[in-house]
């Protein structure tokens, strides 16, 4: 019992308290449905409101893409139904919306990239994974040189070779993305080390860059690199014409991620550089492995968004005639054979899955590796 | 607890300052600073904030640069040269207030992870190297925790363990107890106090005037960026010359 009383002016502890449970309702779902969804009117106001929304828009977009879809048969068959989704069109044309005009005999060359590829990166991003540092020797060095060789083609070893004009589909856009992925990060940390640099020319050069770069729209760069290029460069020199929206693509990101990487450098406090430099440790290793592990960890979102950015502007290769996953649904679209009502929206349709389907991926495995990385390691 | 140190025969200079000057734009924090710090001899600085205490000890691993005189650490004259500043760096320890340890990594990495980058030593021996600090300052069972799952106290016992793992000829203190729970000083204050024991040469910014007493060869007492008094600690404490030192006293020792 307490002594704590007006009035009284010592106290001393006689037993401890026990650690008790907390009273009901402060836990369980009917509390947190209390605490979330109803908490005062305006809360239950909009709770019905987004619930009303959700019940317009779901079941009919439900109808649509499943219940009274065509799933098989021909142009006819979807002419007829205008209320469902025509997948029988998506299947018809689901080989060229993966290679393009990629010769239909060699398109096993894709496949293996394409397994080979997901097989090695889903070994490198499989956190415990044994040996991630052979898969990360394999992706980053091996892999690139077999996926040339098959891709492109080799006649000393019997694969004729494709001109990149053939290339089209989700194999365009799978490439695009990685190749802007895998560089525009390494890139992005160098120039960010860059433009921070106590150097001026170094600094000078970065800010160039960067600042140019951003400020240009992302088709001028495509423009400038499918076009320009070739004006200044001799003929041997020019880069394949597949090659240049790439080389553009990883270099713009690279702007973007400079800053977002500069932001994680800025937010490292002065003193971890402190500790590192007063332990004898140089410029690069205390970079390496001390700065840039955590300056990188708090700036997952913004990388990942850049990445999903990245993602998704590589639709905009189609401007200079290179056949990504979006033109051959757009392609494909227009086919007079299949005309008819429901062919664009389900064309659409299944675009938006598929880029969401990649989107929403590597957001979920940010948002992992963020939880992953903050355990145990608060400040 | 309060025996004087013994007098001991000290070594050659380990550090030397010879009439250095620093600013900070146009504002003077180092006024000609001139100090010879035998090998084994224990130096605490105090004085009140922004009187140069810390930016001193700084300058003598370059963390702060100065602009006129010298500073010869360990044989070694600091210049722009990255080279000597390193080789420098590799020889003399530093204890933060804010300990500085690495969060992203485990005890035992923090520890190691010079001894293998700078020292080039064996994954293997770096840590048997880390265990046996860790051992000397109290604490090897945390070896795989993360600085963030440790006490103030404790994290700064693992800070001293990191600069002992590069074996320095020097180790440098900047308000090692300023940040902690009271409770916690005293454990820190211990393995300081070993240290001194065992002959390192020690350079302490503190405001523990008991561990001023109990190991200091020397105390130095800095305002506005000078040297103003410096004694042995029991003169220093019983006896002080200058009125600003005396006026510091008064401010601490109630």
């Amino acid at each position: 019992m307490s002594d704590l009383t007006i009035g009284s002016r010592t106290y001393l502890q006689r037993e401890k308290n026990p650690a008790l449970p907390p009273p009901r309702l402060t836990s369980g779902p009917l509390a947190w449905v209390r605490q979330n969804l109803f908490s005062s009117i305006g809360s239950s106001v909009l709770t019905f409101l987004f619930l009303a929304l959700a019940l317009w828009i779901i079941p009919s977009l439900i109808d649509f893409a499943f219940v009274k879809a065509v799933w098989s048969g021909d142009a006819a068959t979807c002419r007829a139904n205008l209320d469902g989704a025509c997948w029988a069109f998506i299947r018809d044309k689901f080989d060229y919306l993966r290679y393009g005009s990629y010769p239909i005999d060699q398109r096993w060359r894709v496949d293996v990239t394409e397994v080979v590829g997901a097989v090695l990166i889903f070994w490198l991003l499989w956190n415990g994974a044994p040996r991630r540092n052979v898969a990360a020797l394999l992706f980053f060095i091996v892999y690139p040189i077999l996926a040339f060789v098959l891709l492109r083609g080799a006649p000393l070893i019997g694969l004729p070779v494709i001109d990149t004009s053939l290339w089209g589909g989700v194999l365009i856009t799978l490439l695009m993305s990685v190749i802007g992925i895998v560089f525009s990060l390494p890139l992005g940390v160098l120039l960010a080390l860059g433009r921070r640099s106590q150097m001026p020319i170094v600094k000078a050069a970065c800010v160039t860059f960067i600042e140019f770069v951003r400020g240009v729209p992302f088709i001028t760069v495509l423009f400038m690199a499918n076009f320009m290029l070739p004006l200044f460069v001799p003929d041997y020199l020019t880069p394949d014409r597949l090659l240049r929206p790439m080389i553009g693509t990883a270099l713009f990101s690279a702007a973007y991620m400079a800053e977002v990487v500069r932001a994680g450098l800025q937010a490292m406090p002065k003193g971890q550089y402190e500790g590192a430099m007063a332990l004898g440790i140089g410029y690069w290793p205390m970079m390496r492995l001390v700065v840039l592990p955590q300056a990188l960890t708090t700036v997952i979102p913004g990388i990942v968004s850049t990445f999903i950015g990245l993602f998704k502007d590589t639709t905009l290769v189609a401007i200079v005639g290179i056949a990504d996953f979006l033109r051959t649904v757009e392609t494909a679209r227009l086919d007079p054979s299949w005309a008819g009502p429901t062919i664009s929206p389900t064309g659409y349709l299944f675009a938006a899955s598929f880029y969401w389907v990649f989107c929403f991926g590597m957001s979920r495995y940010s948002q992992r590796t963020e939880r992953r990385l903050s355990k145990g390691r608060k400040h | 607890m309060s025996v004087a140190p013994s007098p001991r025969t000290l070594g050659q200079p380990a550090i030397q300052l010879d009439g250095v000057h620093k600013w900070y734009g146009e504002f003077h924090v180092l006024k000609n600073l001139s100090l010879t710090v035998a090998q084994g001899e224990r130096i605490v600085i105090c004085g009140p904030s922004g009187s140069g205490k810390s930016t001193m000890i700084r300058c003598i691993n370059r963390l702060e640069e100065h602009q006129k005189g010298k500073i010869i650490v360990n044989g070694t004259e600091l210049t722009t040269d990255l080279k000597r500043i390193e080789e420098v760096r590799r020889e003399v320890g530093m204890v933060f207030q804010h300990f500085n340890l690495f969060p992203h990594l485990t005890i035992l990495e923090n520890c190691t992870l010079a001894p293998i980058w700078v020292r080039k030593m064996a994954k293997k021996d770096a840590e048997d190297l880390a265990m046996k600090y860790l051992k000397r300052v109290r604490i090897p069972e945390q070896a795989n925790k993360y600085p963030g799952q440790l006490s103030g106290g404790q994290q700064q016992r693992v800070a001293i363990a990191r600069s002992l793992c590069m074996n320095p000829k020097v180790m440098l203190f900047d308000e090692p107890t300023s940040a902690l729970d009271p409770e916690m000083v005293k454990e820190v204050l211990d393995t300081m106090v070993s240290l001194a024991n065992e002959g390192m040469t020690m350079m302490c910014v503190t405001h523990e005037m008991g561990f001023a007493r109990q190991v200091a060869d020397r105390v130095i007492f800095m305002d506005a960026g000078e040297i103003v008094e410096m004694n042995a600690p029991a003169e220093f404490f019983a006896n002080p010359q200058h009125e600003r030192t005396k006026l510091f006293l008064g401010q601490i020792l109630h």
